[in-house]
């Protein structure tokens, strides 16, 4: 059965239309990555509302217009978070950016939790991709592909997220030390582990009595005491693997918090970009002619 | 005609208008590997033509087993002179027909490539070859303190190339999520012979995400070459309950309030009335014969949290008549109520000689609905079904049971096969949680899409391949179909479902 589409997103359709260069406003919190878009854009919202939220289902449908952090005011309420970061943006920003929350290695990644994609393609149409259930392999992957894209392959009208419960607790300890793998060995799935050279940060979460028992292990390795919450973070955000995040150095990035396990570090000075393998060039530029074959999709901005 | 026909049918058409052998091809194959990693001959080429799934096999071209991604693209550039199909191929363990040739294509078979490359416990990764065995993986890792996540049923035969290609999941993939959560980069071999990498062991690769895309494209973007994995820490605690109820409704129901319950267990298993009995009869694992339904529920992580969810488990168990509950105590009694699960496939061949597997997802809200649709349909039928599925992410695996030489059963098979399909599509389920759609479901794919759909899936699959030269005639309805039919005895041994 194909679930029926929301007015919403069939106004939202006519209005990006079929013709003449468009992209989706969000919240404009990481506007400037990756050019920006052309002046004679034409700038849309895409439509707001959660359509349902299911936590016996573990899913939630919500148009992508929504602020993040109204999506997860409501789903608080049913004891249940996703994994988009909050950062005043929208869900379809955070879709669209594709940048993972802080805490992913507690919340698990964007890309591994949108089951069904809608979009709005380059010639009008309202296409969907995946099925609002946990498990499906049903054809092929667009809503993959889609997370991320920058919004230059299709303009997203509604999304169905897998949801996760909220654990009992969550809380944050820190400590002055040098070697942030050390916990990353010894605590058993951290939600983060942040190190900005000297002091490390770690969020844990579940059942009161397991967290302390965290805590202990800790404990043998530094002088760990509860904090309110993570670091300030420095602006740029380099991507490395994990072992190069707990080896960087102030001289590489200037003022840094890395994300031990993950290899995201928040530095002073941008990452120096990185090559892209001819290949995957060609493959992306087959895709976005595939996808949008006048190049109307925010025109300006490239993936 | 029947779907099932129709495809097989169309299976043949592309046999008979093929021909069967192509000196100056096999020569050339013969040139880039050795002559003994070049199989030609029909015998070879007959036993690289089916998969598990029902269908009679199609036609193998020559059957190459190469040893590098530079031997694959070397493969590629004499297809490309031959203007000849290819079609990847792992241990064949595939339910939906995806590793069957159509057309006589150059059969890679990625078996030889079975090396694990490097484990780097550092970044929890582990890059293997696409032949490896997910078994073997798991099996090596856990000695480390961790393990490859998605354990398919199949897990002693399948190849982990075979695993990115279906996105498999497994009981275990219920809290943790299926391949593609656990597949950080790819190593591939593109239709042009280009060798590229996918993804990467950076937090967040730059560009597109081509191995989101790639994993579960069924072998029809690329020949993967090269897998890194992620190693998940194995958990300092484990619980398994068996929990038995009056009827699979109350089972299905609990299964509901345990997820709004705000718990996920590692794996939530459901068996019917018929699975337990013939489990109790042919490999007693000590479940309650007298239930309706049981649920197995296992639940990882720290101690605290294991034992305050389980006993939560068994609270809101005993709130929908729960019977009979088990905790095992010991890793021994762990496996003692596995061994039932895992036995049940191989079981229900002593009911009847042949058997059409199932695999659709419904939301676990409906479960108990389409299952009792479901049994109705085949009662009407007179026929024998057995329910034995991952009840926590609401997929079902139908399990018809018959004997194809009494008249007329076949034909009803394919009938309740076709109608279980829109029974859970109707309940807003989908085709496929498991297998793939291949070229079994594919005349099902226009009713869970409409062509605008897939139409963008059609750009997706032309981005990487614009000739259509990997796998030709899969997932995408050309004409149209659903389910596996094959008869019991060509089950792998120790494999179950
Ligand atoms: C008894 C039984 C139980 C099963 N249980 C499960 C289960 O619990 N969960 C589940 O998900 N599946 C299950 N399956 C289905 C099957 O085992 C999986 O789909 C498995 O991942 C297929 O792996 P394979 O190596 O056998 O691949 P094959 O069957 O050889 O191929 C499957 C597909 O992958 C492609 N392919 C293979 N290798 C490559 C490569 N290197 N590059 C590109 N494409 C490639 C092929 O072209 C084909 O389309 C079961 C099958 C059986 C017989």
């Amino acid at each position: 059965m194909k679930r029926p589409i929301d007015q919403n997103i069939k106004d939202f359709c006519s209005e990006v239309g079929a013709a003449g260069p468009v992209a989706v406003e969000g919240g404009k919190t990481r506007w400037n990555l990756n050019g920006f878009p052309s002046e004679n854009t034409r700038f849309i919202k895409a439509p707001k509302g959660i359509l349902s939220a299911k936590p016996e289902e573990m899913t939630v449908t919500v148009l992508t217009g929504t602020p993040v952090s109204e999506l997860h005011k409501e789903l608080q309420t049913l004891g249940q978070r996703t994994c988009l970061p909050d950062r005043g943006g929208t869900v379809g920003g955070a879709l669209a950016v594709g940048e993972n929350d802080l805490s992913v290695l507690g919340k698990g990644r964007i890309r591994d939790s949108v089951l069904q994609l809608r979009y709005v393609s380059a010639d009008g149409q309202i296409i969907s991709s995946g099925a609002p259930v946990v498990k499906n392999v049903s054809g092929f992957n667009l809503h993959k592909l889609m997370v991320g894209s920058l919004g230059t392959l299709g303009l997203f009208a509604e999304v169905t997220l897998r949801t996760n419960p909220i654990p009992p607790i969550s809380k944050w300890f820190t400590a002055a030390s040098k070697h942030p793998q050390n916990v990353f060995d010894i605590v058993y799935k951290p939600a983060a582990i942040l190190w900005d050279g000297e002091t490390t940060w770690v969020q844990l979460e579940g059942h009161q009595r397991d967290v302390e028992q965290q805590v202990q292990k800790l404990l043998t390795i530094g002088n760990y005491e509860e904090v309110e919450g993570a670091p300030g973070l420095p602006r740029c955000r380099w991507s490395i693997s994990p072992t190069e995040a707990s080896k960087i150095t102030r001289e590489e990035t200037g003022n840094f918090v890395a994300s031990i396990g993950v290899g995201i570090v928040w530095a002073d000075k941008p990452q120096s970009t990185k090559e892209v393998d001819p290949t995957v060039r060609r493959i992306t530029n087959s895709l976005k002619s595939e996808f949008d074959p006048t190049g109307r999709l925010n025109p300006g901005r490239y993936v | 005609m029947n779907y099932i026909q129709r495809i097989q049918k169309k299976i043949k058409d592309y046999r008979e208008t093929k021909h069967l052998s192509d000196n100056p091809l096999v020569a050339d194959l013969q040139k880039v590997l050795d002559r003994e990693r070049v199989l030609e001959n029909l015998s070879d080429r007959i036993s690289y033509s089916k998969d598990e799934s029902v269908f009679e096999g199609g036609i193998a071209g020559p059957v190459c087993f190469p040893l590098s991604a530079k031997e694959v693209q070397a493969i590629m550039k004499v297809a490309e002179k031959y203007e000849r199909h290819v079609i990847p191929r792992g241990a064949g363990s595939g339910l939906a027909g995806g590793a069957i040739p159509l057309g006589a294509p150059i059969v890679i078979a990625m078996t030889k490539m079975n090396n694990i490359l490097e484990i780097d416990i550092d970044n929890r990764i582990a890059w293997v070859e696409p032949g490896v065995i997910n078994l073997e993986l798991s099996d090596h890792l856990r000695p480390l303190g961790f393990h490859y996540a998605p354990d398919p049923s199949s897990q002693q035969i399948c190849t982990l190339g075979g695993n990115v290609a279906n996105n498999s999941g497994g009981p275990h993939c219920l809290a943790d999520g299926v391949t593609d959560t656990h597949v950080i980069a790819l190593e591939v071999v593109l239709p042009n012979g280009d060798i590229t990498t996918f993804g990467g062991i950076d937090a967040e690769p730059s560009g597109l995400d081509l191995r989101g895309a790639f994993i579960g494209s069924e072998g029809t973007l690329g020949i993967t070459t090269k897998i890194a994995v992620r190693l998940s820490p194995n958990p300092e605690d484990v619980q398994t309950i068996l929990i038995s109820f009056p009827t699979m409704r109350k089972a299905a129901e609990t299964v509901s309030a345990v997820i709004a319950d705000g718990i996920v267990p590692a794996a939530m298993e459901a068996m019917d009335q018929r699975t337990i009995e013939v489990i109790e009869q042919h490999t007693p694992s000590g479940y309650p014969s007298n239930a309706g339904a049981v649920l197995l529920v296992e639940v990882e992580g720290l101690p605290t949290g294991v034992e305050i969810e389980a006993l939560r488990i068994c609270e809101i168990a005993e709130n929908h008549e729960a019977g009979e509950i088990k905790i095992a105590q010991t890793s021994y009694q762990r496996d003692a109520l596995w061994k039932g699960r895992k036995s049940a496939f191989g079981a229900s061949t002593y009911l009847a000689p042949n058997y059409y597997l199932h695999d659709t997802v419904v939301p676990r809200s409906e479960l108990a609905n389409v299952l009792d649709k479901v049994n109705d349909l085949a009662e009407k039928n007179n026929l024998t079904i057995m329910n034995v599925f991952h009840a926590g992410d609401g997929n079902l695996h139908p399990l018809l049971v018959f004997d194809a030489n009494e008249e007329g059963t076949l034909a009803r098979v394919h009938e309740v096969a076709a109608e279980i399909v829109k029974i859970s599509l109707d309940a807003g389920g989908v085709l496929s949680g498991e297998h793939g759609i291949g070229i079994e479901k594919q005349e099902f794919m226009s009713q869970l899409f409409t062509d605008a759909d897939l139409d963008h899936q059609n750009k997706l699959r032309t981005a990487f391949d614009p000739q259509c030269r990997i796998n030709p005639g899969k997932v995408l309805p050309t004409g149209h179909s659903c389910a596996d039919i094959q008869t019991l005895n060509k089950i792998p041994e120790g494999t179950w479902v």
